[in-house]
């Protein structure tokens, strides 16, 4: 087996073939570390991507276009005495006559009252039933546009197509010529988005009545989930004797954080719904469902911050003669507590952006109030999200996108603010 | 009283009977001259509990059973009323005598029945309310008084304030026990029932899928097939796709991470990727909808391809971005694990820094690696809103990912929204699937633990 080796030929470092080799191996060495930045390149421009593309489509939804007019507050449609039952709509569309004189027949008046949104007097009627005796003067109002042609102004609807491929007839192109060379119309920033509630028609859509019903589900979530999570954290780590019943409620809060979440949505339906029989579309239940399914989520943080606060503080307490609630009040609680609320941030943030579960339970009503109380009829910021990605209508894209924006801002502030107080309060024992 | 009025009462009288309480030991104890067993924070609570626990537990009883009460004697009056209706009509009565009641239906869509039922429920639930009130103030006062009477500065109120903690305690760890408890059961209740309308075996292994209700009795395919093959090849397909996007690059950014990455680029990328796992999955939905779906349609119509505008692919492609944080930052973690002597003694054979990583970093740190993907699968099958958004409805039995296939969960959507009677078999097969749902997840978690733990290499 041993051959006569020649040494000074043989230098292993000098020889061809261990330099091929070598070369060989550092391409091999270049490639992996390629691949492992092209990997992360990849995760990074797709976030970079996903992000971009949701604030381009949101960008239309901010603003909208409103039309000048000067409406005649006749008293054929309003009168003093019970401004609320006037009709608010007739006069608008009276003024909007006005504006164009020459279209007289009932068809092209109603085509022609198609150009501004149906919530075009809203802003009318409040501003007349805070003020009863504006009733019989003349005033001037920006009105909101229609839709289609806030998308057509927007430049979203190529008004160089055939009439037969776009939304926008030929004719609402003419009387929006005619009012754009009569500078009437403007574009101003849609506070509607923020103040209204759901709507069919997507100008009048806002997502106060979703950001208020995600509000109360989260306080229901937050009520429940909080106390008891931190209780049973402390509990598991800090007082129950390590037998088999305690290993069987730790594997089953590990199991219960890696159920699926729209399982908790039939547990709901099942449970809080059919047998309790408590109200359908409610933040309550939402709150309820989606406490459960946070409790693992608060458990486990609370459990680890607990686990990290060393023996020795404990040992102190219990030997200046504190009980072991006390240790557990006086002590560790406080000194977990940046971890604690951490935990519980995060774990709100991931109910704050949970649909599955409340789609089962049926918070994804149509509902255009804003809710008053947690058994109202409500919906979520990301159930809204949902019903408004099904909703065909063209300009109901900016709409979700910008929902998705907020709800993305808000989520990113408090998980912001999660990471902050870990920097801040975080002690490294 | 309504029930946030007598909350916020029974926190008022809390917190009159802590500071009472208070006040109170410290005036026993100096007039008795002997040396108080307990501090006075504990007399305090001690009294705030007694005053407060009872009315608070017999107040939460009260919300969560007397609407079956009232639910069950209102029935039981329409019943006398009119005893001919059906099933489906009583159902129908009831929640027109609500909404009625709650002002929700106008007078005009109401009958003499709604009515009458009307007035008595709302006798019923005055009855009930006020029936509340009196329990809660007669059980609220008694406690308080039990409480001040049994202060003594040798009355050992900490010892007995510590054991309701600990009850408390219990009761909260006890509640992860119960929701697993009432998962299972309230899953296979249903899904029992449901097996009673459709055999095991058709639903296990039927390959069609159209749950549809019948209009008429004797309508054509009334019944509905339930055959859930068609799902879970759907679900299989989409997970397949996800794993293919999520497994190379979120292992390949951990290890680029852990291993390569100065910390300059580690401080970028970690809290972005991690951003990554904070999207709702509700955004991804509308992302792979919106913006994929119709990018991959047009890209596959230019070069020939018949893409759906709901594919297979979008769905998993996006699904396996969302997936992506989640094996990354689990990897890393055993990849940080692995310890440093091992890539040590691998640099000093002269293996190169990629070398060392595959051939020893990580084997050593396989088993998590695996059990990270087992998670994610898990996560993947589990996933609703991406695919509710961006797959298909229609089930189709295909292995074709450009085609529109439909998974477990958007079924149990589908199934489950909209207005549903109880009863029949298309709202009890949504059970049936979560069950199989949980039952997946379940095993591939006990699975993923089982690999670590049997596994894992202890290198201390």
């Amino acid at each position: 087996m041993t051959d006569k080796i020649d040494i000074r030929s043989a230098n292993p470092l000098a020889a061809q073939a261990y330099q091929a080799r070598l070369k060989k191996r550092y391409r091999a060495e270049r490639r992996f570390r390629a691949y492992g930045l092209a990997a992360i390149m990849t995760a990074g421009m797709i976030l970079l991507f996903l992000l971009n593309a949701i604030i381009f489509a949101s960008l239309p939804a901010f603003s909208h276009h409103y039309m000048r007019l000067d409406v005649e507050i006749s008293t054929d449609y309003v009168s003093a005495q019970t401004p609320q039952e006037g009709n608010y709509l007739g006069l608008v569309r009276a003024a909007l006559r006005e504006q164009f004189p020459d279209v007289t027949a009932r068809r092209d008046k109603r085509a022609l009252y198609k150009i501004l949104s149906l919530g075009a007097a809203d802003g009318l009627q409040k501003r007349v039933m805070a003020a009863p005796d504006l009733v019989g003067t003349r005033v001037s109002l920006d009105v909101p546009l229609s839709d289609d042609i806030d998308l057509m102004l927007k430049g979203l609807i190529d008004r160089s197509l055939p009439q037969s491929d776009r939304i926008v007839s030929d004719r609402d192109l003419v009387w929006v010529d005619k009012l754009l060379a009569e500078d009437r119309i403007t574009r101003k920033f849609a506070f509607a988005l923020f103040t209204n509630g759901d709507s069919r028609e997507p100008e009048m859509a806002g997502i106060r009545g979703a950001l208020v019903g995600s509000l109360w589900t989260l306080l229901v979530t937050l009520i429940v989930s909080f106390p008891l999570g931190v209780l049973a954290a402390i509990y598991l780590e800090e007082v129950a004797p390590k037998n088999r019943a305690t290993a069987l409620i730790e594997v089953n809060i590990n199991n219960l954080a890696a159920v699926p979440s729209i399982v908790y949505g039939l547990l709901g339906l099942a449970v809080f719904i059919n047998f309790f029989h408590l109200p359908r579309s409610a933040p309550l239940v939402g709150g309820l469902v989606l406490a459960l399914m946070t409790l693992p989520r608060i458990i486990i943080p609370t459990r680890a911050a607990f686990a990290a606060i060393p023996p020795s503080i404990r040992e102190a307490a219990l030997g200046v003669g504190a009980s072991r609630t006390q240790v557990i009040m006086h002590h560790v609680l406080p000194l977990a507590m940046p971890g604690i609320l951490t935990g519980t941030i995060i774990g709100l943030a991931q109910a704050a952006g949970e649909t599955a579960p409340l789609l089962m339970i049926g918070m994804m009503a149509f509902i255009v109030d804003v809710p008053g109380d947690v058994t109202a009829k409500a919906t979520v910021l990301p159930a809204q999200i949902y019903m408004w990605a099904n909703n065909p209508e063209r300009a109901f894209v900016a709409r979700t996108s910008a929902g998705i924006v907020v709800l993305l801002t808000l989520l990113l502030v408090v998980n912001a603010a999660a990471i902050y107080f870990r920097r801040r309060f975080e002690k490294r024992w | 009283m309504s029930t946030s009025f007598l909350l916020i009462c029974l926190f008022g009288l809390g917190g009159f009977s802590y500071f009472f309480g208070r006040r109170r030991i410290g005036a026993l104890t100096r007039a008795a001259r002997v040396k108080q067993h307990s501090r006075d924070v504990y007399h305090g609570s001690f009294v705030a509990l007694c005053a407060v626990g009872v009315p608070l537990i017999v107040l939460l009883a009260w919300a969560g059973l007397s609407p079956l009460l009232l639910d069950a004697m209102l029935e039981d009056f329409l019943r006398r009323q009119s005893p001919d209706l059906s099933l489906g009509e009583m159902g129908v009565a009831m929640a027109k005598v609500k909404a009625y009641f709650s002002g929700a239906l106008p007078e005009a869509f109401t009958g003499e029945l709604i009515r009458s039922g009307s007035a008595y429920f709302a006798e019923l639930r005055s009855a009930s309310n006020q029936a509340r009130s009196v329990a809660i103030t007669l059980l609220a006062l008694g406690g308080l008084a039990f409480g001040l009477s049994k202060l003594a500065p040798r009355f050992t109120a900490r010892p007995a304030v510590e054991r309701v903690f600990n009850a408390a305690m219990m009761m909260a760890s006890a509640i992860a026990i119960l929701t697993t408890i009432g998962i299972v059961l309230s899953l296979i209740f249903e899904t029992l029932r449901f097996f009673d309308k459709v055999p095991v075996m058709d639903f296990l292994f039927g390959l069609s899928w159209s749950p549809q209700i019948a209009m008429r009795a004797d309508q054509i395919g009334g019944a509905g097939a339930f055959g859930a093959i068609p799902l879970f090849a759907g679900t299989m397909m989409i997970t397949f796709i996800a794993m293919l996007v999520a497994v190379p690059i979120g292992l390949m950014s951990a290890i680029y991470l852990s291993e390569y990455a100065n910390p300059r680029l580690r401080g970028i990328a970690k809290p972005g990727i991690e951003i990554l796992a904070g999207v709702p999955t509700v955004v991804y939905g509308f992302f792979a909808a919106l913006m994929v779906a119709p990018f991959l349609r047009d890209s596959g119509a230019d070069i020939g391809l018949a893409l759906s505008s709901e594919s297979a692919l979008a769905a998993g492609l996006v699904m396996g971005i969302m997936i992506i944080p989640f094996i990354s930052s689990l990897s890393d973690d055993v990849i940080n694990a692995v310890p440093q002597t091992l890539r040590d003694g691998a640099a000093a054979l002269g293996a190169t820094q990629s070398e060392t990583i595959r051939q020893v970093v990580l084997p050593a740190a396989l088993p998590g690696i695996v059990s990270a993907i087992l998670l994610a699968i898990s996560r993947a099958i589990g996933e609703t809103m991406i695919v509710v958004m961006a797959a298909g409805v229609a089930a189709n039995l295909t292995a074709n990912p450009f085609e529109s296939v439909t998974t477990v969960t958007v079924q149990i959507v589908m199934l489950l929204v909209g207005d549903q009677e109880f009863d029949s078999a298309k709202t009890l097969a949504a059970f049936a699937l979560g069950l199989v749902l949980f039952l997946i997840t379940l095993m591939l978690n006990v699975v993923a633990l089982y690999v670590v733990n049997r596994f894992r290499e202890q290198y201390d």
